[in-house]
């Protein structure tokens, strides 16, 4: 099947990038400076990222909160307008369908951006949770979304928006004009990093691309790919869906526990993850870190173990969601599921590295955070 | 479609040999470097140890992915790349210099004689 391809596809081929399938999207996953170099100078100056493969939605009519209401872990619904809030959608069962930022515009007008490999997914749950109360109206063929990020992208956004948005509060967005043209610009990202996520109609992205790149060409400004983009969201300890949050855990679990407002609320999942809290969890996400002379990396899949408990499948008490190189932080990083005796900061956890056990210890809080 | 320095010799898993005297110098290509991006990671054997054709020998960890090295020919390690173990980047900047892994004394002569020429290599990356 042919890959789909954002509205800045020729801009990446010009700009050298090396394009990977990505959930049925061809996309660059890395340019000529590399992972290590674009991860830096998205820490150190600014970065754009080419985010135009995930899914924009309208939630619109009358009934409008009430269905987001029902939806959301986070108090959505009841944010003022103008708000950009992070939130899990959860199942009856305290699973994850997805996780997403919510622009509430006003009480009948919600703009949403999901997953890119959850669109289709999250559309249908939409559509079935709304049961006709207000419109799903999916923008995301005509919807493209560009990120920048990094300690000089409010001041890079600024001067293109006329000194407009440097003073947009983080979490929040407005329309605005940048380099001539019309943008949803919210103060949010996914790199621990301040910054912009973009977004405008398709035919106007390379325009914006371009006016990004060549006036932040002072700032040393870099075009960021997926595998950077990974390594950053890592870095800050962001999760990512379908390796650190599925159908299987709950938000409690994941330690999202900020983004599930259950007092005096009713929303799909409430009751199961009341009870959890109730009860205590039996299983966390941890961060670990593994210092450098171990010369390891732990990656998705990996199992947590504990040799005191058997051989084989008897030593596994959990299982490693995402991990790679500390680019900042020096050694290796990554996010497992543990029991929750193994969760407290300092913990040694042994992780079996194709065959290697290897030591790891529990951290807590970021791994990076920025100053 | 990129070239291959014609002076060494392939395997179909992308790994150049370079005859010096005796033994054999064993790198990564260009081509595999490529697909891997940036190496942060590179696990050799030791001077001494015995590799079989075929058999993993080693493994590369990029940012992104972990691949296994396998031994291009039978033989000993005669040599190591000191320099990998600090600098792994070495691999991306020099993939057919300074970034060489190990090199083996074969056993096997005629192991030698089944590596791929530059053509066939070339052949069989424009082929993937």
């Amino acid at each position: 099947m042919e890959r789909r391809k954002t509205p800045l596809w020729d801009l990446h081929k010009q700009l050298g990038a090396r394009l990977i399938d990505f959930g049925g999207w061809d996309m660059p996953v890395q340019y000529p400076a590399g992972t290590i170099k674009e991860h830096k100078t998205v820490r150190s100056s600014v970065g754009l990222f080419d985010v135009s493969h995930m899914g924009e939605v309208y939630l619109r009519g009358k009934g409008a909160r009430a269905v987001v209401e029902r939806l959301c872990t986070n108090n959505v619904a009841g944010a003022a307008p103008g708000k950009a809030v992070y939130t899990l959608l959860c199942r009856p069962n305290g699973g994850v369908v997805d996780d997403c930022i919510f622009y509430k515009r006003a009480d009948d007008d919600f703009f949403v951006i999901v997953n890119a490999s959850n669109t289709a997914k999250d559309l249908e749950w939409f559509r079935d949770q709304a049961h006709g109360e207000c419109d799903v109206i999916d923008v995301s063929d005509e919807t493209a979304l560009i990120a920048v990020q990094g300690p000089k992208a409010v001041g890079l956004v600024d001067r293109l928006a006329g000194g407009t948005l440097a003073q947009l509060p983080s979490f929040t967005f407005a329309e605005a004009t940048i380099a001539g043209v019309a943008c949803v610009a919210g103060r949010t990202g996914y790199t621990g990093e301040d910054g912009f996520e973009l977004a405008c109609a398709n035919a106007d992205a390379p325009r914006l691309w371009t006016a990004l790149l060549e006036a932040g060409q002072p700032d040393g400004i870099l075009p960021i790919g997926l595998g950077a983009r990974d390594t950053l969201r890592l870095e800050s300890k962001l999760p990512l869906y379908g390796n650190d949050l599925d159908d299987d855990h709950t938000p409690l679990e994941a330690g999202l526990g900020w983004a599930v407002k259950l007092d005096g609320r009713e929303f799909i999942g409430a009751d199961p993850l009341r009870a959890q809290k109730r009860e205590g969890l039996t299983r966390q996400l941890v961060g670990f870190k593994i210092a450098e002379d171990q010369r390891a990396i732990a990656r998705h899949g990996y199992a947590v173990v504990d040799r005191s408990l058997g051989t084989g499948e008897q030593a596994v008490i959990g299982t490693v969601t995402s991990g790679g190189p500390g680019i900042i932080v020096g050694g290796s990083i990554g996010l497992a599921y543990v029991p929750t005796a193994k969760a407290a900061a300092g913990t040694q956890l042994t992780i079996d590295c194709r065959g290697k056990d290897v030591p790891a210890t529990v951290v807590s809080g970021k791994f990076y955070k920025r100053s | 479609m990129s070239s291959f320095p014609t002076d060494l010799r392939y395997t179909p898993d992308h790994e150049w040999l370079r005859a010096q005297g005796q033994s054999w110098r064993v790198g990564i290509t260009q081509f595999a470097v490529d697909s891997l991006g940036d190496i942060t990671l590179v696990d050799l054997p030791k001077e001494g140890d015995l590799v079989t054709k075929g058999q993993r020998f080693g493994t590369v960890e990029s940012v992104k992915s972990v691949s296994d090295l396998y031994a291009p020919v039978s033989g000993r390690v005669v040599a190591v790349n000191p320099a990998l173990k600090d600098s792994p980047e070495l691999v991306n900047n020099e993939a057919y210099g300074k970034g060489w892994m190990i090199d083996i004394e074969p056993t096997e002569k005629a192991e030698i004689d089944e590596l791929m020429t530059p053509d066939a290599y070339a052949a069989h990356v424009a082929a993937q």
